[in-house]
């Protein structure tokens, strides 16, 4: 296993560096050039632009750039954002609890939703509950993220003036405070994670409740609801784990909308925002952090299957 | 009972509002950096107009009137003389004085990455007359350049913290407004509080400001909904209605600075190669095939003004005989048939992708299609649609301006041969002359009659087909008292404050 693990790792290194050379060159092949952007109305005059590119080593060539910003990255320099100019890190740093939280948050509620209402539905196997189940869980796929988003916003905010409609307060300031401005991005967020939770745990606890062991823990005069949770559900959370890391790396990619409609300053709507004003090395920065992330949370979850299935641990 | 009556007096008193207030503005995007001298957007410029007094202001007549300023005078007509106002303290106690306004203007001439640079570049030299006189020499005689003064250009910052802070001024700057900066959160806010030696103190009402970012226009007007905010910068014409129908919110419509229209390729490479880019009556015939007002109805609920102008009617260059012409297809026809071209003429129309402007480039299209045009649009990003047209890769751009308060910032650059923002390569030796003639003089009938001669010739030449100006669209609580509705579209805290 350690072995297994230590490759694991090892592989963690090449893997962001080809990632920090595709980000860069990907880049490059968007249009739009950043110098215009920056100059903003100040565009029309050449030597600003001139300026710009000098400044920000525009005009020189693409290999020079890039092993300068990577000379940096390598002594844990992300650089500057061109547009605000202040070090990406310290974006990073400002902004990355600040999605953790939303996203955690969102996992939780996912979970919370898809798990119970997948074991529900598989229980009542086309039975009514097993139907309205994979309705709700349909329309939670199906329901675009900044739609649901705006809808709540009217209806719990405008409407019944119950939350916030947006903006974020940080857990240090005021927990309360941060809560409240927290859970309606984090239920949007979570709702169509939460229905693939809900028809993957619905798929494996079909298959667990057929085996043989489910009959006999049901022979030995089990109550039904131990053989479901004890038995069947904790075979049938393997595949679900896999999928919660992987969607864990998608709920990254699902905050951008969600921070978006909501306002809330994190990695979204930072990356965003970048991308849209050309502020290549916060681009740089956040795809390399989120890959370093993603790579990271795959290799927990590897360690986590052996935590959960005993049979991994000879491997 | 008498207990309880009175506990409840108690919770009552202490649940009374306390007299610290702050007022919540919205911003539809995030601002760049917090340093006049290198800043670049729109809502930047509010943010300063709380953080940073200008040595001039504008009124809502587009009037030059005095800030730190408190008068000025043409020593000769390259010779300006300002007379600053004594006893102004800049937020780290520094004084406001001839020093410091010619350490600015000093550091935006010659700081790397100045974006002032371009506004100032007349200037010849300055030299301090006493503390509170300084005297600035002109190249050549310049009727624009006062009104530099009134924006970024003209907000002096203290030497001392400036030159303390060096390249990491933007983290903390400092001043002379009326509120100084506490701390800012990028994509997210802004927050200011109340500078207690503020010159002009008394007309001071909030303790502390907060600028929200939300880009997301539906939000925006959420959060003004629930009270959250109490003014935002810019609501989008749609929106109109739904703030109309809210009594506790009051719209504010008022003209602004700049211009909207299709600026087309004469001769900026060979994309310019077509019956549009080369013969004027085509892009004549377009013109008249469009109903402005109607496309101004239908996109902007009709909230912009048709024009065929750069300046909107806010500014004294405005020709108020020079009327958006009725769309007229038999003449768009006839203009055409003059042109000797097969029909339909092929035009493409560029268009950054957001939703108004592409609704917009199809009401166009649908518009023009009638007198024998056939239109493509081609939707792009924002960023990549502004290379495209930098290098000459389109035929017609569908673009806007923000403005300037002089009509120079507003026409120069788009329509003097040879400069950058020019992206038409339009070139007029009778334009060119009459723009340089405007620009070097200080004569307002002469420059007014000069001005009205160019927006005459472009209606025969067409470097762009302005469609529509701008206009400011806030919307703010009732409660708000003392809004100043100033074409520049900034929010003076000033005068501003909420009854109760």
């Amino acid at each position: 296993v350690r072995g297994h693990l230590g490759t694991r790792v090892a592989q963690i290194i090449p893997t962001l560096l080809l990632v920090s050379v595709l980000v860069f060159c990907l880049q490059q092949l968007m249009p739009g050039d950043p110098a215009l952007v920056m100059a903003g109305e100040e565009r029309g005059d050449p030597q600003v632009l001139a300026q710009i590119r000098a400044e920000l080593w525009l005009d020189r060539p693409l290999p020079v750039q890039y092993m300068h910003w990577m000379g940096n990255v390598l002594q844990g320099n992300l650089g500057y954002s061109w547009r605000i100019r202040e070090p990406v890190t310290q974006l990073i740093a400002e902004k990355l609890p600040v999605t953790l939280q939303l996203s955690l948050m969102a996992f939780a509620i996912a979970v919370l939703i898809g798990v119970p209402t997948g074991v529900v539905a598989a229980v009542y196997r086309n039975r009514f509950l097993d139907y309205v189940a994979n309705a709700v869980g349909l329309a939670g796929l199906s329901t675009p993220t900044f739609w649901l988003g705006i809808m709540l916003i009217l209806l719990v905010s405008v409407d019944l003036g119950w939350l916030p409609p947006s903006g974020y307060v940080p857990l240090t300031e005021d927990w309360r405070q941060s809560l409240a401005t927290t859970i309606m991005p984090a239920f949007v967020l979570g709702n169509a994670i939460a229905a693939i939770l809900m028809r993957h745990t619905r798929s494996a606890m079909l298959t667990s409740l057929d085996q043989d062991y489910v009959r006999t823990a049901r022979a030995k005069g089990l109550r039904e609801f131990v053989v479901v949770i004890r038995h069947a559900l904790r075979n049938a959370l393997i595949p679900v784990v896999t999928l919660g890391a992987l969607e864990l790396g998608t709920l990254f990619s699902g905050a951008v909308l969600t921070e978006q409609v909501f306002s809330i300053p994190g990695f979204g709507k930072m990356i965003v925002d970048a991308v849209f004003n050309r502020d290549y090395p916060v681009v740089q920065g956040v795809v390399l952090v989120t890959a370093f992330l993603y790579v990271v949370l795959n290799l927990l979850a590897d360690v986590l299957y052996v935590v959960i299935n005993p049979r991994l641990r000879g491997a | 009972m008498r207990r309880l009556l009175l506990a409840a007096a108690c919770v009552l008193a202490t649940a009374a509002p306390s007299f610290a207030q702050t007022l919540h503005v919205a911003l539809r995007q995030d601002l760049d950096v917090l340093d006049p001298t290198l800043a670049t957007t729109t809502v930047g410029r509010i943010v300063f107009a709380g953080l940073c007094d200008k040595l001039f202001d504008i009124d809502e007549k587009l009037n030059i009137v005095p800030q730190l300023a408190t008068g000025y005078e043409w020593a000769d007509e390259k010779t300006l003389v300002i007379h600053l106002r004594p006893g102004v303290k800049f937020q780290n106690g520094e004084p406001v004085d001839a020093d410091a306004v010619k350490y600015t203007l000093n550091r935006d001439l010659t700081m790397q990455g100045s974006f002032r640079k371009s506004e100032i570049s007349s200037i010849d030299h300055m030299d301090v007359v006493d503390p509170m006189t300084v005297r600035i020499v002109l190249k050549s005689p310049s009727g624009a350049f006062l009104s530099q003064l009134t924006d970024r250009a003209g907000m002096p910052l203290p030497p001392k913290a400036t030159e303390q802070e060096g390249k990491d001024f933007a983290a903390h700057p400092v001043c002379s407004g009326p509120f100084k900066f506490v701390e800012r959160v990028p994509q997210d806010h802004v927050t200011l509080d109340k500078f207690a030696g503020y010159w002009d103190a008394k007309d001071v009402h909030f303790d502390k400001v907060i600028y929200q970012v939300f880009i997301d226009s539906s939000v925006r007007l959420a959060n003004l909904k629930t009270g959250t905010t109490d003014i935002a910068e810019f609501i989008v014409p749609t929106d109109t209605a739904a703030v109309k129908a809210d009594p506790k919110l009051r719209l504010a419509v008022f003209d602004a600075l700049g211009n909207f229209g299709i600026t087309n390729n004469l001769d900026n490479g060979p994309r310019a190669k077509t019956p549009y880019g080369e013969n004027a009556l085509v892009r004549q015939a377009f013109s008249e095939a469009i109903d402005r007002e109607a496309l101004v109805n239908v996109v902007y609920s009709g909230m912009y003004a048709p024009s065929v102008q750069p300046v909107s009617a806010s500014s004294p260059f405005y020709d108020p005989s020079l009327k958006p012409p009725p769309r007229d297809v038999a003449k768009a026809k006839a203009l055409l048939k003059q042109a000797g071209v097969t029909l339909p003429v092929k035009v493409d129309l560029l268009t950054p992708n957001q939703p108004d402007l592409l609704q917009e480039a199809e009401v166009i299209q649908s518009m023009a299609t009638e007198a024998g045009f056939d239109v493509h649009i081609q939707a792009i990003e924002f960023a990549s649609s502004l290379q495209a047209s930098a290098r000459g890769d389109y035929e017609g751009y569908l673009i806007g301006w923000s403005g300037r308060v002089d009509a120079d910032g507003n026409s120069y650059a788009f329509l003097h041969s040879g400069q950058g923002n020019n992206v038409s390569r339009y070139a007029n030796a009778t334009v060119d002359k009459l723009l340089d003639d405007a620009r070097y003089s200080t004569d307002l009938a002469k420059r007014k009659a000069e001005y009205f001669k160019v927006w005459a010739q472009i209606q025969q030449d067409l470097p762009v087909t302005y469609l529509y100006n701008p206009r400011n669209i806030m919307a703010m609580s009732v409660k708000l008292k003392g809004f100043r509705p100033v074409p520049d579209g900034m929010i003076r805290l000033q005068g501003l404050e909420m009854s109760k």
